[in-house]
């Protein structure tokens, strides 16, 4: 068991706590840097993915599982991210501006749409997101001028240094680089003032209001700040996709966000990344399940979303920390061994709070 | 003569909006928790009444009270296994279990041999009988849908003014700890108000089967009620009604009067300028604010 004797307050904002940690981060950064000369192009695919996802995550994070607002329509913030890459792209835009461009478009248009809904709170946040997914959809798929509607959307490629990358370990350096920075960034935003009011208002609103926090405003920020990161994952999306339609960006898309953040553990950053790890990891699962299973079984196309339904409400009835939780447990376990307690983690019986006014 | 042809034919499809918008409502106002699987259970009902009475061959009214029945079983049980053990967690949980239950009944209504992938027809009563009056053409499962949603208001109603669990009921959502202590069994009452949203359900998913037919999608109109549910104030039992049959009316002229997309799009662009403009709903009294 590790002892940390803490003499100033210096030592509660460092990024590594101690030295393990900066060791075992070493690790996976040298794993992570060598692992697309070791892996095959599929697999190397399949991480860019992940670390796409992870990004979303990460954004959806912040607004979900630190400030405590639940979106039901993140998707849309992917799609706006992805079309308006694509867009800038094929105007001419270099590709990291057109990037930013993109994630910027996004929080925008969290900022525009988190002004007048964030005075609504809990399930009403989660029925007006929801209701601005469909509508972004449906213009999605209608204003044909600049998304080309059902024709669906070819991606240009990404032209860096008079090269043209096509290669997937070209995305997966770009999505990992984007990833880290943005991982980095959320980091020192928790560890600011700003952060501590968006937790202090997941905790409390009633109390953080009382300690000066002005609510519209931090809220406002936190899905905008949201919205822009998962714009950003969009923008990578289109290049993993490289063809856009519009029914990509749908409420079940929205569904499989909140499913990562939720199974991954909600409240860390570890969560977003065990979560996204998990969703672009299960399909495959499934697939090699589906070989194993007796026909019947194997050949229902349902068994997909079945498994996914499944997982999340048994998460949330038995671990409702996620992996991540599940993960503390387990280190928790081994170091106290053999005096670990069950009862350290027993949920206290709660009654429901009133949340309406 | 046209317009009072598309309110009969808006009202019609708002009264179905407004039969799922109630088993929100209900849900909400006993235990605060929004459930996104009541469009499900609406296709669980549907697909529970086709046994009975297509595959079964029992008549068209047990074949109803069976698959109301059912439903309601279905309701306490999910209550019991899924819900109750996460009663007291926040919102949230709750949104996410009761999606992960629509996405399990969804698909797995389409593993079940004979319900399977493709949509089937439901024979009732009122299939494809129309009623001339005064140069009107009504078709007879508008009018049933019209009179089931009055006829099931009415009862809700008076259950809930005038009977004893009605009123423990509306006690436990004021506040659950305050009427666990007057002795209201919270966990009882809990699943009485699933069982009850299930029913309701089976009733809408029956309703519902003439006009579009039984598979395993057609839980999503659910999404409609939202607007519906939100615009009557969430909490309201008759704002939900009122809710429903004004966005069915919404839908119906815009569709007719602007296009297709206007249709789909105009039930949310509602939505989103009623929570901007009036949160609270149209019919809800407005109260305090508590800690």
């Amino acid at each position: 068991m590790r002892f940390l004797f803490k003499t100033n307050y210096e030592q509660d904002v460092r990024l590594f706590q101690h030295g393990g940690q900066v060791f075992w981060y070493a690790v996976l950064a040298v794993l992570v840097l060598v692992a697309p000369l070791v892996l095959s192009d599929y697999l190397v695919g399949e991480a860019a993915f992940v670390f796409i996802l992870a990004i979303a995550g990460v954004g959806l994070m912040l607004l979900t599982g630190y400030t405590g607002l639940v979106s039901l329509g993140h998707a849309a913030f992917l799609g706006i991210g992805a079309y308006g890459e694509a867009y800038l792209l094929s105007k001419g835009v270099p590709f990291p501006i057109s990037m930013l461009l993109a994630a910027l478009i996004a929080g925008a248009t969290g900022f525009l749409i988190g002004l007048p809904t964030l005075r609504l709170s809990g399930v009403y946040l989660a029925i007006a997101t929801f209701g601005f997914a469909l509508i972004v959809s449906e213009i999605l798929a209608k204003w044909e001028s600049v998304t080309r509607g059902f024709n669906g959307f070819r991606v240009p490629r990404i032209v860096m240094f008079g090269e043209t990358l096509r290669q997937d370990w070209h995305l997966y350096y770009i999505s990992l680089a984007v990833l880290v920075v943005v991982i980095l960034g959320v980091l020192n935003l928790l560890r600011s003032p700003t952060g501590r009011a968006f937790i202090a208002i997941r905790d409390s609103e009633v109390a953080a209001q009382s300690l000066g926090v002005n609510l519209t405003v931090y809220k406002t920020l936190a899905f905008a700040l949201s919205a822009a990161i998962t714009g950003l994952a969009g923008a990578l999306y289109a290049h993993k996709l490289n063809f856009l339609s519009p029914d990509g960006f749908n409420i079940i898309l929205s569904i499989q966000l909140l499913l990562m953040i939720v199974v991954g553990g909600l409240g860390s950053l570890h969560g977003a990344v065990f979560g996204a790890l998990f969703v672009g990891a299960l399909p495959s699962v499934i697939g090699i399940l589906r070989g194993e299973l007796p026909r019947v079984i194997a050949e229902q196309p349902g068994l997909e979303p079945l498994i996914f339904g499944l997982i999340l409400v048994l998460t949330i009835i038995f671990e409702p920390y996620g992996i991540y939780g599940r993960w503390l447990k387990l280190k928790l376990y081994f170091q106290l061994f053999p005096l670990y307690r069950r009862a350290t983690f027993r949920r206290t019986k709660a009654f429901l709070k009133s949340g309406r006014r | 003569m046209l317009i009072i042809q598309l309110a009969i034919n808006g009202i019609a499809v708002g009264c179905i909006y407004a039969l799922v918008a109630l088993g929100l409502v209900l849900i909400y106002k006993a235990t605060e928790a929004v459930n996104f699987a009541q469009g499900d259970l609406m296709m669980l009902g549907a697909f529970f009444a086709l046994t009975f009475i297509s595959f079964g061959g029992l008549p068209f009214w047990v074949g109803l009270a069976l698959a109301i029945i059912g439903m309601a079983a279905v309701g306490m049980i999910m209550e019991r296994l899924v819900l109750r053990p996460i009663l007291g967690q926040p919102q949230f949980a709750v949104i996410m279990v009761t999606i992960g239950v629509g996405f399990i009944l969804r698909s797995g209504a389409t593993m079940i041999p004979g319900w399977g992938t493709s949509s089937q027809a439901l024979p009732t009563p009122f299939s494809n009988q129309t009623l001339d009056v005064a140069g009107l053409v009504m078709a007879q499962e508008h009018l049933a849908i019209i009179g089931a949603t009055v006829i099931l208001c009415a009862l809700l109603y008076g259950f809930f003014r005038h009977t004893r669990f009605g009123i423990a009921m509306q006690a436990a959502s004021q506040n659950q700890l305050a009427a666990a202590y007057m002795g209201i069994p919270i966990k009882r009452v809990s699943a009485a108000t699933w069982a009850i949203a299930a029913a309701v359900a089976a009733l809408g998913g029956v309703l519902l089967a003439p006009i579009a037919l039984v598979e395993a999608n057609m839980g999503f109109v659910v999404l409609k009620a939202f607007p519906a549910a939100v615009l009557g104030g969430f909490a309201s039992l008759p704002g939900a009604v009122i809710g429903g049959v004004v966005i069915g009316l919404i839908e119906v002229f815009s569709g007719r009067y602007i296009s297709d997309t206007a249709r789909n799009l105009a039930p949310f662009v509602v939505l989103l300028a009623v929570l901007v403009i009036r949160p609270e709903g149209l019919f809800a009294e407005p109260k305090k604010r508590r800690a």
